[in-house]
């Protein structure tokens, strides 16, 4: 019989019971913080709230929010809810040296996130049978490692390809008969395209579904996909504060994301004042750590703007829907699968010896994202030759390049040329259509 | 003896150069020469003109991202052949040539070479030696 479930009793658990369960992790997981991470400590002190105090899920409203703020400035240690020689293994967001957000985990921290990876690589048909190819970034970043724990854990023959290189993608996934495609949805049109360049057509490719992530993505580019490689695609939810992809997945549906509610807890809230909103309403997505140990976070804002639902889902599985992300609600860009904050660029122009002034503007041509940056050139800056100028443009791409993990490219413009304004400057134009 | 030329930055976008020539206009500046080196996005400007420093100061007040540059002028009988002479003379030199542009002198049978080349008195050297007249 077709294996519908990774863990069926927790995936399809009542939601009278989830609740419960997750009253008493809760519960478990706050005085775990309190008692080891000073910084959250002092939060709730501050806000006169203790452990004991939280006696039912809905008491969760009376502790502080967490922001990307928070990581930064108790970054690297200050977050850590073990001894260090507990953990083994950090992951890492990109970000400006010194500003990154490192996540920490225990092998118990592992295990789980694998483990969540692993329900979604079942809800989408695999079973140790598939042959599934990862093509997410392996390293630092999330995409990787978490499929390819989830693989592991599935059974399945795992194909650790990493990012890149679409000759040799292609290749393994038809010697090896690749059956589940892991990537970010701009690199699975890509590799559509790439296909039929080379005169494969939907049908010649093994795969059935493929799992993709990392980045927004609309139901046209679905469409796309499905149509170009043959397959159904699904969607996949993580950040690497929570521990990566796998936080909610899309089951055989393809209507909305089951959350892992057995390890998050999800609430919607209003971004401007805080306040929780009602089941179905759209707001900002802050998930709590239900079993975390080394990185454990309370109501960690995402700034990603969803809905949430319990209608029934006809999958069988009972876990909250989150619809995909709708937008954001701070400046935060995501292009080919990283985070990119406008601020993070202007750094680097600082740290150059420009001035602040500058557009950034991503598109999105043949599936994969672009970012242009316009930078005005100073007079003093200005050598007499056109090899002068771009090498000078050649540099700070590659300081971008550095920081960001993406190469961009940069355009020198006049004094004066980029528009100023007298509110919140006008820095990003994302010609994207993202969100349907 | 070098001259100085002014070299601007032009955006490569429509009106961008008309809006600077019209600036020397404005101010009565004269062009003896003049070249534009282009790509995608930005074009250098580079003129020989009357008044150096006017047009320095004119262009800069405007907003113009300008600097002036000392280059060599060759004067060249405007013949078949003369161009390649003088190049041949910088080339026994191993002097690189970063750009150049030429233009026939308003005395007639002249043509004149300018040329950036990193050393302004070797260059010179090798060139009034070798029989080149050079401002």
């Amino acid at each position: 019989m077709k294996q519908r479930y990774y863990q069926e009793e927790i995936e399809t658990m009542p939601v009278s019971e989830i609740k419960k369960l997750q009253e008493r992790k809760l519960q478990k997981q706050i005085r775990h913080v309190y008692e080891h991470v000073p910084y959250y400590r002092a939060l709730m002190d501050a806000k006169g709230v203790k452990p004991e105090d939280i006696k039912c899920l809905e008491d969760i409203r009376k502790l502080p929010f967490l922001s990307k703020s928070d990581l930064r400035e108790t970054y690297p240690y200050g977050m850590l809810a073990v001894p260090l020689a507990d953990c083994v293994r950090i992951q890492s967001t990109s970000g400006t040296t010194g500003k990154r957000v490192i996540a920490y985990y225990t092998q118990h921290d592992v295990d789980l996130w694998e483990e969540c990876c692993a329900r979604a690589i079942v809800a989408v048909g695999g079973t140790k049978e598939d042959v599934v190819q990862v093509c997410y970034g392996y390293g630092l970043f999330t995409g990787g490692p978490g499929l390819n724990g989830g693989s592991h854990k599935v059974g399945s023959l795992t194909l650790p390809m990493s990012s890149g290189n679409t000759d040799r993608q292609i290749q393994f996934m038809m010697d090896l008969k690749a059956t589940i495609l892991c990537c970010t949805p701009s690199y699975a049109a890509y590799i559509g395209e790439s296909l039929k360049d080379r005169g494969y057509k939907p049908e010649d490719n093994f795969l059935k579904a493929g799992i993709f992530g990392a980045e927004p993505w609309t139901e046209e580019m679905r469409r796309d996909i499905q149509a170009s490689l043959g397959i159904k695609a699904y969607d996949i939810y993580g950040l690497t504060e929570t521990s990566g992809p796998g936080v909610a997945f899309e089951c055989s549906e393809q209507h909305g994301m089951h959350i892992n509610e057995d390890h998050f807890y999800a609430e919607v809230i209003d971004p401007e004042t805080g306040e929780v909103l009602p089941e179905g309403s759209k707001g900002e997505l802050v998930f709590t750590s239900l079993d975390k140990e080394a990185f454990p976070l309370i109501r960690y804002r995402t700034r990603d703007i969803c809905v949430l639902t319990r209608e029934k889902c006809a999958c069988g599985r009972t876990h909250i829907r989150m619809s995909k992300p709708m937008g954001r609600s701070d400046d935060m860009l995501i292009i080919r699968g990283v985070n990119v904050f406008p601020s993070q660029i202007e750094t680097v122009l600082l740290n150059e010896g420009y001035a602040p002034n500058y557009r950034i503007e991503v598109d999105r041509v043949n599936n994969s994202d672009t970012l242009d940056v316009f930078v005005e050139l100073l007079p003093e800056q200005f050598s007499d030759t056109v090899s002068g100028v771009t090498a000078m443009e050649k540099k700070l791409a590659n300081a971008i390049k550095t920081i960001l993990g993406i190469n961009p490219t940069v355009h020198l413009v006049a004094p004066r040329s980029i528009e100023r304004s007298e509110g919140k400057a006008v820095r990003v134009i994302d010609k994207r259509k993202l969100h349907d | 003896m070098a001259i100085r030329q002014i070299t601007a930055f032009v955006e490569n976008q429509q009106g961008k150069l008309a809006e600077v020539t019209k600036l020397l206009a404005d101010n009565g500046i004269d062009l003896r020469a003049l070249s534009i080196a282009d790509t995608k996005d930005f074009g250098i400007l580079r003129v020989i003109v009357n008044d150096t420093d006017k047009a320095y100061s004119v262009l800069s007040q405007n907003g113009v991202i300008v600097k002036t540059t000392e280059v060599i002028a060759v004067e060249l009988n405007d013949r078949p052949g003369e161009m390649s002479r003088a190049l041949a003379v910088l080339d026994g030199e191993e002097i690189n040539i970063e750009y150049l542009y030429a233009f026939i002198s308003a005395t007639p049978g002249r043509a004149d070479l300018v040329l950036r080349v990193a050393d302004n008195a070797a260059a010179e050297k090798a060139l009034n030696a070798a029989g080149f007249k050079t401002a």
